[in-house]
């Protein structure tokens, strides 16, 4: 259990900077997830911490104390790879088991630990096999004992479940939840899966190109995206994103037809200024009357609904919907679009326009009652 | 898949069966022809069953050919050329592929190259190093003027001499680099973060990994010492130096010319000299074969 | 993308490579730049001032008949026992590689050959192909004189050619048969689906897919043939009858170690190794295609 310290941290590769300047503060115990496209930085940031990458700039400091300069051995941090790296020669109680012999416990206590972790994960039938012999399943397990037998003061997570398939993959998920609820050790985990992020963070961190767009809570991110990267990667689909001017009466697009506004929201914006605007897909409903009208391209049946996709004033859009009515192909389609569902973003710098009157974030109620006593 | 081709079958299995008569009938040969009598060896066409002298032939060679000695010798040659190249082979290559260096590309090619000149091409001067084998450094030195007299250090005649010039090749080491490339990043770093450091690394988890190549390593160097020829004819002169291969040599004579050698001893003599590297090919043969073939030169 | 190289412990990294670089250096480098050395001067064997002559050795072992003889001898062993080795192998290879019943006891003995000495291959060769005793010797009870080594140079060459060829033909089926085994057995279905049947399928997909393997023995073959023949051709003809045999190394070792003469086997230690060095390149460029081919 230590918090963790990035500050002005930067990651060069001969030439290419693929960190830039990545400042963060992890606090104890917390879960951080670390979300962003292929190739944005994430595995770099967390090899950085971990000690298997040297740091190009800034510094990290876990539990208070910069570790730039120590070895992986010296941090006290543990990691789960990707492809688990178990040593395929020794049994899975040599692999759980041989971080604590590198150290130099002896092997009856050893043998203590190795047991505790195998039940907690259980394992306990499979310690004389060795991870050829075991699913993907079982050996994600192995990794993890691995990971945890060790006791460490941080938990680094790369991908760790991108390997398993759907069903496994929810399972383990919420294994290493309830993992983390029970170690509480500070935990950063590494994904791109958006529903494995939305899930596990307490706090999650969105990267793009090696540097941080924003840092919040998962419904923070979805609901008031800082920057147009965020508002358009997160969520499924991602939010629609479309050029339009600010006029007396609401949004115009380049067709001409307007959004509606909400003045009060945006006391400060100039009339003719160029914005963009982000509309959840969800947000969006099939009108009646006239309205606005976009223009029908196809339908995705989803099964819970559909992802209708249309076109208006050349942008692509996508509309979640409930209902399951059909629409010709190129048929005017109405929309009814609520005021309080439009994001504003500068076009230029991509930030979010500062609200006046901040929107209510729906948040997690904290408890329902007491825990159990232990 | 099914498919009717009997003729074609046919003619297979005889193809087959003949180069088995080519490829081993000479081997049988060589077997039966030392198991007869002197009359009998030269006897055309030569019996194709073994004959009963097998013991005198043996016994008379061994003694001739002083096998007790040189195969002996040759032993330690073998096995002290496949245990040094193992070990060198594997640590170099552990250098090259798990650490960063700026030389590490140079001092891969720089042991790689070695692959092109096999001894037997260089196999004069090599000679005159194995005379003082410090020469090289001697003469570095008078170069850069400094005055050192280093000893002399004569490898002729000494089975250090018969072993450091075979263990001075890249073939195990490519092996190996070859092999450690296989191995993920990731493994090492699980090590790393396991608090292993390079040394535990090695001996915990790639030396027990690249068991199967040590084996094939093992066996190609073994018949690769084995059956040297020209340098320990060159290097030693000692009769109790001389390795198996070289007897043979020396119990016939001169070829083709003079009289004809007294085949069943000298038939006799060739088996001993083939039978332990063949020995070895065949029970390590699920290795050897694979790891001649990831060998690849 | 390139490895990461995990660990950066110079010294480590220094201690571990030492060795090596230390053998390499003192039994490969010295020696070959020795060589180098050595073939532009004059130079008595053991000590004594040596004196720089320019290309004169070489002048004088290309002027020299003899040394061409040898030239010419290595390359002919060379074309012959390569030829030789390489359709045996091949074809061994092929009919193995068809899995019929009972295919795996060839596969088991065909390489034996290949762990045998060159000069225990060559005694043993040289005895059944004796004139007067052994295998082959029958032919000359009906057609007296026709087969004799001993007089004949063209017999004497048949006879290493065929004594390398069965040593080097068990090493080249393991390859081959290791090429043919890597292709995938989808291929060779999809081929069949396609209607083609055994021996088209070899001439079409299998023979176009190792032909990468069969350049690669091409090259060792050939620089095998002017190296480790050394044993065979010294047990069994001696270089004769008439330097019929004297292979290249065979004359190498003669001049340097019975003539005692250094420089002139210098020189010519100098040409057999760029002939080997310019086939090695040749090799790797093609090794180079072969990766990008995958
Ligand atoms: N050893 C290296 N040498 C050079 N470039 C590297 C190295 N390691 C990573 N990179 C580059 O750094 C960038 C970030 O890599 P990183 O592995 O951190 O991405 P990632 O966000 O984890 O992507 P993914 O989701 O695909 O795992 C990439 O562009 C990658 O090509
Ligand atoms: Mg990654």
């Amino acid at each position: 259990m230590a918090p963790i310290s990035i500050r002005r941290v930067t990651k060069a590769f001969g030439k290419t900077e693929v960190i830039r300047g990545v400042d963060l503060e992890i606090e104890n115990g917390s879960f951080v997830v670390v979300l962003g496209p292929s190739g944005c930085g994430k595995s770099t940031l967390l090899r950085m911490i971990a000690g298997l990458e040297a740091i190009s700039g800034g510094e990290i400091a876990i539990d208070g104390k910069v570790v730039n300069d120590l070895e992986p051995r010296q941090r006290g941090c543990a990691m789960v790879f990707q492809n688990y790296a178990l040593y395929p020669h020794m049994t899975v109680a040599e692999n759980i088991g041989y971080g604590l012999k590198v150290s130099g416990m002896p092997s009856s206590e050893r043998r203590a630990r190795i047991d505790t972790v195998a039940a907690a994960l259980g394992l306990t039938d499979f310690l004389a096999r060795k991870p050829g012999q075991l699913s993907g399943g079982q050996r994600q397990r192995v990794a993890m004992g691995r990971a945890m037998i060790r006791e460490p003061k941080v938990f680094l997570f790369d991908e760790p479940l991108s390997n398993l398939d759907a069903k496994l993959r929810v399972a383990m998920r919420i294994e290493i939840r309830k993992l983390h609820q029970r170690l509480a050790a500070t935990s950063v985990f590494v994904t791109h899966d958006q529903v494995e992020a939305m899930t596990l963070a307490d706090r999650l961190l969105v990267m793009n190109r090696g540097v941080i767009e924003q840092v919040g809570s998962p419904l923070e991110i979805y609901h008031r995206p800082a920057t147009t990267f965020v508002a358009g990667f997160i969520g499924a689909p991602g939010m629609n994103l479309i050029e339009a001017t600010v006029t007396a009466d609401g949004l115009r697009l380049a067709d001409g037809q307007v959004l509606p506004l909400d003045h009060r929201r945006y006391p400060h914006l100039v009339t003719e200024t160029a914005v963009t605007v982000g509309i959840r897909a969800e947000a969006i409903a099939i009108g009646t009357g006239d309205g606005i009208i976009a223009t029908f391209d196809f339908a995705e049946e989803l099964g819970n609904g559909r992802h209708i996709h249309l076109e208006i004033a050349s942008t692509s859009l996508v509309a979640h919907i409930d209902s399951l009515a059909v629409f010709a192909p190129r048929a005017r389609v109405p929309l009814v679009i609520s005021p309080r569902a439009i994001h504003l973003f500068d076009p230029v710098t991509g930030r979010r326009l500062p609200e006046a009157v901040v929107e209510q974030i729906p948040t997690a109620v904290a408890s329902f009652g007491e825990p159990l006593p232990a | 898949m099914i498919e009717r081709t009997p003729v074609l079958n046919a003619l297979t299995h005889v193809t087959m069966a003949l180069g088995l008569v080519l490829l081993i009938l000479p081997i049988w040969i060589v077997f039966v022809a030392s198991t007869h009598d002197y009359v009998t060896v030269n006897r055309v066409p030569l019996p194709l069953w073994p004959g009963s002298d097998l013991i005198a032939n043996y016994s008379k060679v061994w003694a001739t050919g002083n096998f007790g000695q040189t195969m002996l010798n040759s032993l330690v040659v073998a096995i002290g050329v496949t245990a040094g190249k193992i070990i060198l082979a594997s640590l170099s290559a552990f250098s090259i592929v798990f650490f960063r260096y700026r030389l590490r590309m140079v001092f891969f090619w720089l042991i790689f190259i070695t692959l092109m000149l096999p001894l037997e091409v260089r196999i004069v001067p090599t000679y005159a190093v194995a005379s003082n084998a410090l020469s090289p450094f001697q003469q570095m030195f008078d170069w850069l003027g400094i005055a050192v007299a280093l000893p002399e250090w004569n490898l002729l005649n000494s089975y250090t001499g018969l072993i450091l010039p075979l263990v001075a090749t890249a073939t195990g080491t490519f092996l190996y680099r070859q092999f450690f490339l296989t191995i993920p990043d990731e493994l090492a770093e699980a090590a790393r973060m396991d608090g292993a450091g390079p040394i535990r690394f090695f001996i915990d988890v790639l030396l027990p990994l690249s068991r199967n190549n040590m084996a094939a390593l093992a066996t190609i160097m073994f018949v690769y010492a084995w059956n040297q020829y020209l340098w320990p004819l060159l290097i030693t002169t000692r009769a109790d130096m001389q390795t198996a291969a070289t007897q043979l040599q020396k119990i016939v004579p001169g070829p083709l010319f003079g009289q004809p050698p007294v085949w069943n001893e000298a038939m006799a003599a060739t088996l001993l000299v083939m039978a332990p590297p063949l020995l070895v090919v065949i029970f390590m043969q699920r290795w050897f074969v694979r790891g001649l073939i990831a060998a690849d030169k | 993308m390139e490895r990461r190289a995990t660990f950066d412990n110079l010294w480590i990294a220094a201690a571990l490579i030492a060795p090596q670089l230390l053998l390499v250096f003192v039994f490969f480098y010295w020696p070959a730049s020795q060589a180098v050395y050595w073939a532009f001067t004059t130079q008595p064997p053991f000590g004594g001032s040596n004196e720089w002559v320019g290309l004169q050795n070489f002048q004088q072992i290309f002027a020299d008949a003899v040394y061409w003889n040898s030239v010419v001898v290595s390359l002919v062993f060379a074309f012959l026992s390569t030829s030789l080795s390489i359709a045996m192998g091949l074809l061994l290879a092929v009919m193995v590689d068809r899995q019929l019943p009972g295919y795996s006891v060839y596969r088991f003995t065909y390489f034996w050959p290949y762990a045998i000495a060159a000069p225990a291959v060559g005694l043993a060769f040289r005895f059944i192909f004796a004139p007067d005793a052994g295998f082959v010797s029958a032919v000359n009870h009906w057609f007296p004189n026709l087969w004799n080594p001993a007089l004949d140079g063209v017999d004497a060459m048949a006879l290493i050619v065929i004594a390398n060829a069965w040593k080097m033909a068990a090493y080249n089926f393991i390859f081959f048969l290791a090429a043919l085994q890597a292709i995938p057995r989808t291929l060779n279905e999809a081929a069949a689906m396609d209607g083609a049947g055994v021996l088209r399928r070899v001439r079409d997909l299998q023979l176009p897919l190792i032909l990468p393997t069969l350049f690669f023995l091409l090259v060792i073959n050939i620089t095998e043939s002017f190296v480790d023949s050394f044993g065979i051709v010294d047990i069994v003809t001696g270089g004769g009858p008439a330097r019929a045999t004297e292979l290249m190394v065979f004359k190498i070792y003669s001049d340097g170690f019975k003539g005692l003469d250094y420089s002139m086997a210098a020189a010519q230690s100098l040409v057999l190794m760029v002939m080997v060095v310019g086939l090695t390149f040749v090799q790797f460029r093609y090794v180079e295609r072969r990766v990008h081919y995958n």
